[in-house]
């Protein structure tokens, strides 16, 4: 039976995958009838829009014309429906495809297996080859993945996201093998396989003798960078361990730099045929501009953009288009000088990061957050998808020599140039690589669009053999993206590569970290030794006086990571909380008995005066206790703390906290007060006064409470019967936008109802549950 | 050797403590000379000494890090209470606690150097003695950690501490009765909670590159 209704699912699952991919058909083939497509996207999108603007102009001008001799024109019936296709065409093609890379998207999730064999880049190529096959079998020109398209705007969503979420502390710490992988790695790839390539083609036998050593050397270098968007693409599938994880990709993302000086160095030169010494000495100056302004372009805009974020507390609404603009600005100013735009995008995100997420609402994060995934997916995907039309497109020219010989030597001079540089490396290092590591490393070296664009970008007149050149990159992205990318997974099963350890970080880890931080660094210190946590130390001490400052809101700018990570858990645990259900049963990790009664020491029984409470109030506060201990337990036996700690600088919790832990309180003290009269061990937690974190305590017939049961010193003088009145008698119509909670009544019959009822209404307004991989909320903002 | 010793049997002391430490020669050469700066030529180091040390100011456990060096505990098998003062071989033992894990050391040799990096954090914690840290120890800890935040750290500690030892006794004693109580963190919970963290490949100061110049301050 169970098998039957499998069967059945995943046919009813293919059925659905094929309307889907027959709707997107459909639609791509309609618009296709319509109109025929440009040759590029933009520029030829920009043509048609002026020829669009141009019928627009003359269609005024035949009005004018046509007022002006009104007896010429003939009277023709007013027309109800017209069809104007011309004036939405750019956009509406956009969208179509948008549409069409989203939908192809859900397609692949909707089949189980098809996503754990086979990565989505390589399901995605392949689509775009149909598609571009099917635009040439209808009878256009399938549109090429135009240059300037893909790095204004395909490309910067996938590498501010990866940017803003860049894990700070294990990018810091390997910064280093990063950075000799990066450049080092990328200029011995590019001349190795520049080299050998211009070797290759002065064999006789081959017609390639055109090829000049500056032509093959530029080929080298545009080949050999590891791309950002594939290796991501690849790797987040495999969950690999962090520090593979960051090697590849922080080498992926830094290589640009590299990338850059070279493309433009040997394209200045290529056409001229030489290069002397100070053009060399000339390049490695720019090199240096390049990564560095790039650099620090990305850190003004981050600190302006940081800035910016500390005065939206009134408007919270447009905080995340300051993070998206200025990022977008900072790549583009770098772009416009040919510093490296990659560099500095990824420099603004780390910068702003810790600040702006201090300062902005926890909706605009989520908001943030949700927009950068969203975009960067569809970039991708996009990416991909063109990247298979425009195989299908474009003008190849194979030759088989230099397409075999140039995917060899890719794989060759990665293999030596990984092996090379770890055994440098690993001289310097404490966790060496070991030869796994280094297999994983040399193999997750993937190729993509990065090369395939700035192939595209060459110009045909200076480079004769530019066709060849596309396709060899072309068979290079497919080899390495479809062999590489398919076999990566069952090989990182085979060898037992460690992979990433799904466990969320918790406080006892941070409070140890923290210790073994400053513990370390007070061995060095005492060693005379200024080693990596001296400096780590020093720029934490001087970022918390200095910058935090000017860049943090409020109160905020003091509060000590600890802490931070501390209120970010709890908000987490309390939202866990209401979405669960309330109380009745936590979502914990380890599903324990234990509470905070476990923990407290037993404290001798305190006789001190207990006011003189009526027979009355005491049959009272024991119906009270009855009803509401029963929950007070369920919600005890879970890992939330027993009070929630508002976090204070969260607009409208502060409030509702505020009131549910002054409710709470006044049932420990009704329970404490009972305890004692029912002569029950005293097992409750004493409270620490909260109002530290209260900045605006809106009601004052709350009665303040500082309450220390266990310890004999405080002679509180605790009117029970006070506070219970006023309990009862309060009725606070809580009016804050989107989180509503009511304080439950200390009565008796209302209290659970009241219970329930705010409860519901909690989950209905904190419905957001963020999204899944929340791994990187873990790590605290700063190393 | 860039380093040159003055009396030869210092050699022999050298290479002995060496064979028992694990430092190489120049680096014990090189903690020598800390030592002597730090004690102004004294044969023994006291806790007053420290007090040269400006950058340690800064530290929030600063203190806890001086009782280390004089804890019997750290450089006497089975010895308990402080001691005022210490001699170059134990301020040897004591920073033999920090070398990294050598890349040919087999797992059993990575494990024992794992359980005396984290014995040694586990008597920083636990002052007294008494094998557990009980929730008093801990408070104290997370305060020092939080001491340089004024007023906001104060309550936050005491919180910060209850939620933290709640979850070493959700992991480690996972049902507890109503009315038991659990004591303390023993070594055995300790080295669990800490299960994730590379405590042997974080735990390290490089005294690889050590410059005479730096030492002198």
């Amino acid at each position: 039976v169970l098998a039957l209704g499998t069967v059945g699912a995943s046919r009813r699952v293919s059925l659905q995958r094929g309307l889907l991919f027959l709707c997107a058909l459909v639609l791509l083939l309609l618009s296709e009838a319509v109109e025929p497509l440009g040759a590029s996207g933009s520029p030829g999108g920009a043509g048609d829009s002026s020829g669009g603007s141009h019928g627009l102009q003359k269609g005024c001008e035949a009005d004018v014309t046509k007022s002006k001799h009104p007896t010429n024109r003939t009277k023709k019936p007013f027309p109800v429906l017209s069809f104007d296709y011309e004036h939405v065409k750019t956009p509406f093609e956009i969208s179509l495809w948008v549409l069409l890379a989203s939908l192809m998207k859900l397609g692949f999730h909707l089949i189980p297996r098809l996503s754990s064999i086979v990565p989505e880049s390589c399901l995605l190529i392949v689509v775009g080859l149909l598609v571009g096959g099917l635009i040439k079998v209808v009878g256009e020109t399938p549109p090429v993945l135009d240059s300037q398209v893909f790095f204004l705007f395909l490309l910067p969503p996938i590498i501010l996201d990866a940017g803003y979420f860049l894990p700070i502390r294990p990018f810091s710490e390997n910064l280093g093998t990063i950075l000799m992988f990066a450049v080092v790695g990328t200029l011995w790839n590019s001349f190795f396989m520049g080299g050998l390539l211009y070797g290759v083609c002065q064999i006789k036998g081959t017609d390639l003798n055109t090829v000049n050593l500056l032509a093959c050397l530029l080929f080298g270098s545009i080949i050999s960078a590891v791309d950002p968007v594939a290796v991501l693409a690849v790797f987040e599938e495999i969950h690999i361990n962090e520090l593979l994880h960051i090697l590849v990709f922080g080498e992926s993302l830094l290589n640009d730099a590299v990338t850059v000086v070279l493309y433009h160095l040997f394209e200045e030169y290529a056409g001229v045929g030489s290069v002397s010494i100070l053009d060399v000495f000339l390049g490695v100056v720019c090199f240096l501009v390049v990564a560095l302004g790039g650099v620090l372009v990305g850190a003004f805009y981050g600190i302006l953009a940081a800035f910016t974020s500390r005065f939206t507390s009134h408007t919270r609404v447009i905080e995340p288009l300051f993070v998206f603009v200025y990022s977008y600005m900072a790549y583009l100013s770098a772009e416009v000088f040919h510093l490296s735009g990659i560099m500095a995008l990824i420099a603004c995100g780390a910068v702003m990061r810790p600040y702006v997420e201090a300062n902005i609402s926890h909706k605009s994060h989520t908001t943030i957050k949700y927009f950068l995934k969203m975009w960067s997916s569809v970039s991708e995907t996009l990416i991909f998808i063109f990247l298979g039309v425009s195989t299908v497109a474009g003008n190849h020219s194979w030759n088989w020599t230099f397409v075999t010989v140039t995917i060899i030597l890719c794989l060759v001079s990665r293999v030596l140039g990984v092996v090379g540089l770890t055994y440098v490396i690993n001289k310097f290092r404490i966790v060496k690589l070991t030869t796994k590591d280094q297999f994983i490393v040399a193999y997750g070296g993937l190729r993509g669009a990065i090369a395939f664009s700035l192939g595209y970008l060459l110009d045909k007149s200076h480079f004769p053999m530019r066709d060849m050149f596309l396709t060899a990159i072309i068979t290079v992205i497919f080899f390495t993206v479809f062999v590489q990318g398919m076999t990566i997974r069952p090989l990182v099963d085979l060898l037992a590569v460690k992979k990433k350890q799904e466990t969320k970080r918790s406080i006892n880890e941070e409070i140890h970290t923290q210790f073994l931080d400053h513990l370390l660094t007070g061995i060095e210190d005492i060693c005379g030794h200024y080693g990596h946590h001296h400096w780590k130390d020093k720029l934490n001490r001087f970022n918390k006086k200095y910058v935090k400052k000017c860049l943090i809101a409020g109160e905020r700018s003091k509060e000590p990571q600890l802490i931070a990570f501390y209120h970010k858990m709890e908000m987490k645990q309390a939202i866990e909380l209401v979405e669960s259900g309330g109380g009745v049963k936590l979502p914990s990790a380890v599903p324990s008995t234990v509470s905070m009664q476990n923990i407290q020491p037993k404290k001798p029984p305190s006789d001190r005066a207990i006011p003189q409470i009526s027979k009355g109030r005491e049959e009272e506060i024991r119906k009270i206790l009855r009803n509401n201990l029963q929950k007070t337990r369920q919600r005890l036996r879970s890992y939330n703390r027993h009070t929630l700690v508002a976090d204070p600088y969260e607009d409208g919790w502060n409030d509702l906290l505020f009131k549910r832990q002054k409710l709470m309180e006044i049932e420990k003290k009704v329970m404490c007060v009972s305890v004692s009269l029912t002569h029950v061990p005293n097992w409750w937690l004493h409270s620490s006064d909260p109002q530290a974190y209260s900045s605006k305590p809106t009601s004052d017939d709350l009665p303040t409470i500082k309450v220390d049961l266990a310890s004999p010193q405080s002679p509180d003088s605790v009117n029970l019967v006070n506070e219970f009145q006023k309990a009862a008698t309060q009725n606070d119509p809580d009016d804050d936008g989107g989180l509503v909670m009511k304080v439950p009544f200390a009565d008796k019959d209302q209290g659970e109802q009241d219970n329930k009822k705010e409860q519901q209404r909690l989950m209905r307004c904190l419905s957001d549950p963020g999204p899944g991989g929340d791994e990187e909320e873990d790590e605290p903002f700063l190393p | 050797m860039g380093t040159s010793l003055s009396a030869p049997d210092q050699d022999d002391d050298f290479e002995d403590l060496a064979a028992r430490t694990g430092f190489s020669l120049e680096q014990i050469g090189n903690l020598h000379k800390r030592f002597k700066h730090l004690t102004n030529n004294q044969s023994t180091l006291r806790r007053e000494n420290f007090d040269s040390v400006t950058d340690l100011m800064w530290n929030p456990i600063r203190s806890e890090i001086i009782e280390a060096f004089f804890d019997t505990r750290n450089f006497q098998p089975g010895g308990t209470g402080s001691v005022r003062e210490i001699t170059f071989e134990e301020f040897l033992i004591v920073m033999s606690h920090f070398r990294p894990p050598e890349l040919n050391m087999t797992s059993e040799q990575r494990e024992s150097l794992r359980t005396k990096k984290l014995r040694f954090l586990f008597n920083m914690y636990d002052k007294d003695n008494d094998g557990k840290i009980t929730l008093q120890e801990y408070r104290h800890v997370v305060e020092e950690l939080l001491s340089r935040s004024g007023t906001i750290g104060k309550d936050t500690a005491k919180d910060i501490a209850d939620a933290a030892m709640l979850e070493v006794a959700s992991i480690t004693v996972v049902h507890m009765e109503p009315d038991e109580f659990y004591e303390g963190i023993t070594f055995e919970h300790f080295v669990k909670i800490l299960k994730d963290i590379e405590i042997e490949s974080k735990m390290y100061v490089r005294f690889l590159n050590m410059d005479t110049t730096t030492l002198c301050k």
